[in-house]
């Protein structure tokens, strides 16, 4: 079992011809992932990497059922190819382009919510169900089938948490990365929920950062309704306020969203709170009881 | 990117919503002239800092000469490190009443959101929770006249205010939608005998929209080393300590400066160079970090997108080119990884496997 995707999962690559979109098809493929088409306007009837060019996501239904579309394409035409995939009828979106207005993100969420549809990001690395699955662009030979879910706001460190992980042979479930943005799809909250109901998922690890409430509210949840363990790493504790650190979200003003306020949050919602990236790995083996 | 006051009011102008009148000017004597025409004026430093008032960056003025001398004392003040280049001269306009007015972007719903409140003028973090409405928008509608009237009802304000505030926040908001706002706040939100006006404009446009939005003038407070690395395409934060740190992430860079003060260290900078780069944007990276002069070298690889031997590549030709005489601590994992290595220890150069060994090594060559 795992959260929102599996093996049977049909997937759409929107912006597949791109450099990008090409090279991840392949990856996708190569992990197992049922990618049944891809969408480039202009480029209909094109093959990649033995996947079939449609002009529309519209065309692409017709010709076989998909539930999820990833999108690589510049960040301007990313609004257009978003609503364009809900207009069509898919229900999870993985946004990869970074730099998205915040305007347009926000038109994407609320057509989204509208249908029902799950976003994942934008500038996120995807979702992965380990062994069975993967919509992103994770590099997969980290991400090993076990009992543990994980969730985080930032890339590379969450590779590097889950790369710290499979070497001590401890398992995901799926790997959900919420993005780096301010307006983005899926929070820390909506993962929770899902992972508190899988029953693969044993406990789960929350990779935040510092800006934003997203942490907070994971907090007053997990304090009120989750059952399963929870081990934290927060990025961004020697962060100067009011400076942006790379991602958009990670910005600490006016005394918000600041390293203490999250970590006290968590804290008190008895979840552990890890000093390192690495500290994360003993405390899982301790709440799945393999201490 | 933040906009200075005279910049908002330009813009509020644009869209309807009243200001005062004004001169922007950028001598003493260019004030005196503008208190000459205008008659009892408000001088206000067109700084980006928004303690400016606290800081004596506004002044109140009834003569020319009154004008010249308070400009001439705000030419010589020094807010956060910025030098004041440029005044706002304003009517000083008889209020009868200060509201507080914004929209904003609410990153947890997702959606835009007006914050209201009758305590305008005051520093917005010291309103009352239960005083400061807030009234998420439906982008798919907008805002409407309802819900400007009912955030009238909720402040408790008169009907004939109410009347002013309905024809006024619709304009804000198509400001707000159209210039790709993440903020548009005016505080205070002046009530006059002719009504209400904006005395103040703090705009705030997204960077990633700037795009659409080629007529505004670029505006930056980063340093110019940080300029530098915006040129490059890199996110470059200076800090105050010794360690250079390169990494690839946002996310791993940040945790990568937090084990460095866990250790006991101090990082000089925050430079995230971002997934698959080349190695020309890599060589780059690391010849700006060299070039600030730092006691240790710390660079923290955890290759996705990125590739290790890129990485490396970059670094041999750095420091054939440039010469690398500062210790170095470099962990190197993932994608292509051994490749990378290989060309690393060629030049004798070796690596760690764990970020804590490097972070902790970093550490130590400080010492």
């Amino acid at each position: 079992m795992a959260i929102y995707i599996d093996q049977d999962t049909r997937v759409l690559v929107q912006g597949i011809t791109g450099r990008q979109g090409s090279f991840h098809t392949a990856q996708m493929l190569e992990y197992g992932t049922k990618i049944v088409g891809g969408v480039s306007p202009g480029k209909g009837g094109q093959v990649v990497e033995g996947v079939p060019v449609f002009d529309s996501t519209f065309e692409a239904l017709e010709k076989q059922s998909a539930e999820a579309s990833i999108l690589f394409m510049p960040a301007p035409f990313a609004k257009d190819a978003a609503l364009e995939a809900l207009d069509a009828g898919l229900k999870i979106l993985v946004l990869i382009p970074e730099s998205i207005a915040l305007h347009d993100a926000m038109e994407i969420m609320s057509y989204a919510r509208q249908n029902d549809a799950v976003v994942v990001g934008p500038n996120t690395f995807g979702l992965i169900s380990s062994g069975s699955s993967k919509i992103g662009i994770m590099p997969h030979r980290y991400f090993i089938p076990g009992p543990v879910g994980v969730v985080s706001r930032s890339g590379t460190l969450c590779y590097e948490i889950v790369g710290n992980l499979t070497e001590n042979k401890i398992g995901t479930t799926t790997v959900v990365g919420l993005g780096g943005d301010r307006v983005v799809g899926l929070h820390f909250i909506d993962v929770l929920k899902k992972f508190e109901t899988d029953p693969a998922t044993e406990a789960v690890i929350l990779v935040g950062e510092i800006g934003g409430s997203s942490e907070e509210e994971a907090a007053a949840y997990i304090s009120a309704s989750m059952s399963k363990p929870v081990v934290a790493y927060l990025a961004g504790r020697s962060a100067p306020p009011g400076k942006r650190m790379g991602h958009a979200g990670a910005i600490i003003e006016r005394g918000r969203g600041t390293f203490d306020s999250k970590v006290k949050a968590l804290s008190e919602a008895g979840v552990k709170v890890a000093d390192l990236p690495t500290a994360i790995s003993p405390l899982i083996k301790a709440a799945l009881g393999k201490a | 990117m933040k906009l200075y006051e005279h910049l908002g009011k330009d813009l509020f102008a644009q869209y309807e919503i009243p200001v005062p009148r004004g001169r922007l000017v950028e001598t003493v004597e260019q004030a005196g002239e503008a208190a000459a025409e205008l008659g009892e004026v408000v001088i206000k430093s067109q700084v980006l800092t928004g303690k400016r008032g606290k800081a004596g960056g506004v002044a109140f003025a009834s003569t020319p000469d009154e004008a010249k001398k308070e400009a001439a004392r705000i030419f010589d003040l020094c807010f956060e490190g910025f030098k004041t280049e440029k005044l706002l001269v304003e009517e000083k306009i008889q209020i009868e009443q200060e509201l507080y007015l914004a929209l904003t972007i609410d990153g947890s719903a997702g959606s835009p959101v007006v914050l209201a409140s009758l305590d305008g003028g005051m520093d917005v973090e010291e309103v009352a929770e239960e005083r400061m409405i807030r009234w998420p928008v439906d982008n798919r509608i907008g805002l409407q006249a309802y819900m400007a009237r009912e955030i009238c009802r909720r402040m408790g304000v008169s009907a004939g205010l109410q009347k002013e505030l309905v024809r006024l926040l619709p304009k804000l908001y198509k400001m707000f939608r159209e210039m790709d706002a993440e903020l548009a706040e005016i505080n205070p939100l002046a009530l006059t005998p002719e009504g209400l006006v904006a005395a103040d404009a703090k705009v705030t446009i997204d960077d990633d929209a700037l795009y659409r939005h080629p007529d505004l003038p670029r505006i930056t407070e980063k340093t110019a080393l940080e300029l530098k690395a915006e040129e490059l395409d890199l996110a470059y934060v200076e800090l105050e300590g010794d360690i250079a740190v390169m990494a690839n992430g946002a996310g791993i860079t940040m945790a990568t400066l937090d084990m460095v003060q866990h250790y006991g260290g101090e990082p000089a900078n925050f430079l995230d160079f971002g997934g698959g780069a080349n190695v020309e944007k890599t060589s780059q990276a690391l010849e700006l970090l060299l070039g600030t002069g730092p006691k240790v070298l710390l660079i923290n690889i955890f290759g996705g997108i990125t590739r290790c031997d890129v990485v490396a590549e970059a670094f041999v030709r750095v420091k054939a080119s440039k010469g690398i005489e500062l210790p170095v601590s470099f962990r190197l994992v993932g994608t292509n990884e051994s490749e990378g290595r290989e060309i690393l220890e060629k030049e004798g150069i070796s690596t760690f496997n764990s970020m804590d060994e490097a972070v902790r090594h970093a550490v130590e060559l400080t010492g």
